[in-house]
């Protein structure tokens, strides 16, 4: 009886275990091949490039698993479709040793090139690069290519999402009335610490007794919590608020209802609340991924570090049309922007 | 300016405290009557996944609050029955089947959420704040404890509810009777599995409408994974109360207070590292579940199967 009981048990278990493991990993879209269409203008090479992504979060996040998706996407189309560049993905990998899995078996099928795209699969990805020589692999945020522990084929790339984060807190400061703003970040590491620290800075630059609020959730994905730290961020008085992570969709909702104004980091935040949404920075990876794509075409499958930047296009301010932003605001935005560009302005001074 | 004891931050820690504690209290009275009777249902933060993506589905697609509610609560009893089927009928682990329940929500809300909806976030004007008359206008108070919505009221009086159900009426006394001895319940002519049927598929109902409470009133959208560990917190809640709805009620608001607490703390830029501040309601909670539950006894027969057969 008693095994019997048990067996029934870990049947239940390994059920469950198949439907949470096929849900989220959403296996690599299966591409159907392209309808042949008549007279491409390109001929097309006779094997398409194939290349990998794994992602942390869902593709429509808002944040950063789908700036990276769409920047494929645009990078596909531009090289003529699916006929010449296949994209596989695997979303809602929060799960590091199952991302792991994903790594290692998107290199051992052959693909051409492989992302990690969260800074929590480094270390796996270190161990996994070396065993498969001929693939490219790239992931961030991070500027750690692994090349002191002898890894050749590992590129890096990072946001400095401090940037855009200087230039909305000085848009954020000049449209306040209270003269509090409020930032909702989630964990204070890595991305969202560069855009939460930018922010504070171009707060303070563009008007020095402004009130800067911070809180951190401790987590990525606890949208009860960041709903919450927007409630006291508002209590507080701040009429301004910004905040990253795919959480803060539950920050969002409240800038809402009360009427307050939100400014999005990673992705156009502006479909989720339209009247809220004051501006985002969007992250643009396709200049990383075409030059990713470009040096694996010449045989240069690791070592570069990159980075996002108002410079090199990388970074984009879009501003959302249904909130208006009086004109000199945008102007001394644009000026932020400028003095970034040209080293005049430090996002990050201490 | 990093004033914590001033008005405004007292009476933001207890508005933002009851909000946060409303999930929590279905979630935590739900769980109670199931171990009251003897069953641990440890898959409530599955129940609560699949209440908040079909309460939130329904409400979206009828454009009625309230069927999405009812929709929740539904999808809450089939997982209940579910549990029940498994733990009381066919006697498994609880502990296992428990966890596979949570993983089986898991994976079902994110698949029906990538195809249903598309995996877009979307939100929907949710429940709004019914301001009780007279209450709300005493001063200071009034505001923070009787302008809230219908899902926060109906928590906070489950917990007398509950109280009564439990202590009051002949169910609740076969319900305790259960979890104590249910050799000798069935000796008396209770229907044991009857019983630990009725109070999983209650536990089952209520965890998803905790759901529909964050995706219908207090967050009003769905994202994968919303709940992140809510319903985990919640089983611990009911040891914390020592199985009791008011202590549940205690366990709740002392736990979403200082998680209040704690984002206040960040807010005033009193210095303490943001990564400790975030563990001060977890920290504390650990801490009361070692000191105050030697002092209760849980039901003596807890996750124990009854088998009639055998005995």
């Amino acid at each position: 009886m008693k095994t019997k009981v048990f067996q029934v048990g870990v049947l239940f278990l390994l059920l469950a275990f198949f439907v949470s493991a096929c849900a989220p990993a959403a296996t690599p879209a299966p591409q159907e091949p392209a309808p042949q269409e008549p007279a491409p203008q390109e001929p097309a090479p006779a094997e398409p490039l194939k290349v990998a992504v794994i992602m942390p979060s869902s593709i429509t996040d808002y944040a950063f698993s789908q700036s990276f998706y769409e920047g494929l996407k645009i990078v596909q189309e531009e090289m003529g479709g699916e006929g010449n560049m296949e994209i596989a993905f695997s979303e809602g990998m929060f799960n590091v040793p199952d991302a792991a899995a994903a790594i290692r078996d998107y290199a051992a099928t052959g693909y051409d090139i492989v992302f990690a795209h969260g800074s929590q699969y480094g270390t796996s990805l270190a161990q996994i690069a070396p065993d498969f020589p001929e693939t490219a692999f790239a992931w961030g945020t991070s500027l750690d290519t692994f090349q002191a522990q002898g890894v050749t084929n590992v590129h890096a790339y990072q946001a400095e999402a401090q940037e855009g984060g200087f230039v909305m807190g000085v848009i954020a400061a000049l449209m306040s009335e209270s003269g509090v703003l409020g930032i909702a970040g989630p964990v204070e590491a890595g991305d969202a610490k560069l855009y939460v620290d930018g922010f504070a800075h171009g707060a303070k630059y563009a008007r020095p007794d402004v009130t800067v609020n911070i809180t951190y959730t401790g987590s990525f994905s606890d949208v009860s919590l960041m709903a919450a730290a927007a409630n006291t961020h508002i209590s507080a008085g701040a009429d301004m608020l910004t905040g990253s992570s795919q959480s803060v969709v539950g920050a969002i909702g409240v800038a809402k209802d009360n009427g307050a104004y939100w400014f999005g980091t990673q992705w156009d935040q502006s479909p989720i609340a339209p009247e809220t949404v004051v501006a985002s920075q969007i992250f643009d990876w396709t200049g990383i991924i075409k030059d990713i794509i470009d040096s694996a075409s010449k045989g240069v499958l690791g070592g570069k570090a990159y980075t996002l930047t108002f410079k090199n296009e990388g970074l984009v301010l879009k501003y959302n049309d249904a909130v208006p932003v009086p004109d000199e605001i945008k102007a001394a935005a644009a000026d932020a922007i400028q003095g970034i560009m040209d080293g005049e302005i430090d996002p990050l001074p201490y | 300016m990093s004033d914590l004891f001033s008005l405004t931050v007292l009476l933001g820690i207890l508005g933002t405290g009851i909000r946060l504690a409303t999930p929590y209290l279905y979630a935590a009275i739900g769980e109670t009557f199931s171990q009251r009777s003897g069953v641990l249902n440890l898959g409530v933060e599955g129940i609560m996944l699949m209440g908040a993506l079909s309460g939130f589905y329904m409400g979206v697609t009828t454009g009625n609050l309230w069927i999405g509610l009812l929709a929740a609560a539904f999808v809450g009893l089939l997982m209940g029955l579910m549990m029940a089927f498994v733990s009381v009928t066919l006697q498994a682990t609880q502990g296992i089947s428990g966890i596979g329940l949570h993983l089986f929500g898991l994976g079902l809300s994110t698949l029906l959420f990538k195809t249903m909806l598309q995996g877009r976030v979307e939100s929907i004007s949710g429940f709004q704040p019914i301001r009780i008359p007279l209450l709300a206008d005493i001063p200071y108070l009034g505001e923070v404890l009787f302008n809230h919505n219908i899902m926060v009221y109906f928590a906070f009086l489950l917990v007398p509810v509950a109280n009564f159900v439990l202590n009051k009426t002949t169910f609740g006394l076969s319900v305790r009777a259960v979890g104590q001895n249910p050799e000798s319940a069935d000796s008396l002519g209770v229907n044991v599995n009857l019983v630990r049927y009725t109070t999983v598929s209650i536990g089952g109902i209520l965890a998803g409408i905790a759901g529909a409470s964050l995706s219908l009133a207090l967050i009003n959208l769905f994202q994968e994974n919303m709940t992140s560990g809510i319903g985990f917190i919640a089983v611990a809640l009911v040891y914390f109360g020592g199985w009791r709805p008011w202590g549940v009620l205690a366990g709740a608001l002392l736990f979403s207070m200082v998680n209040a607490l704690q984002l206040w703390i960040q807010v005033l830029g009193i210095q303490i590292p943001s990564d400790i501040a975030v563990m001060m309601p977890y920290i504390l909670t650990i801490l009361a579940l070692a000191f105050a539950v030697n002092r209760t006894r849980a039901p003596a027969a807890l996750t124990k199967a009854f088998n009639r057969g055998e005995n």
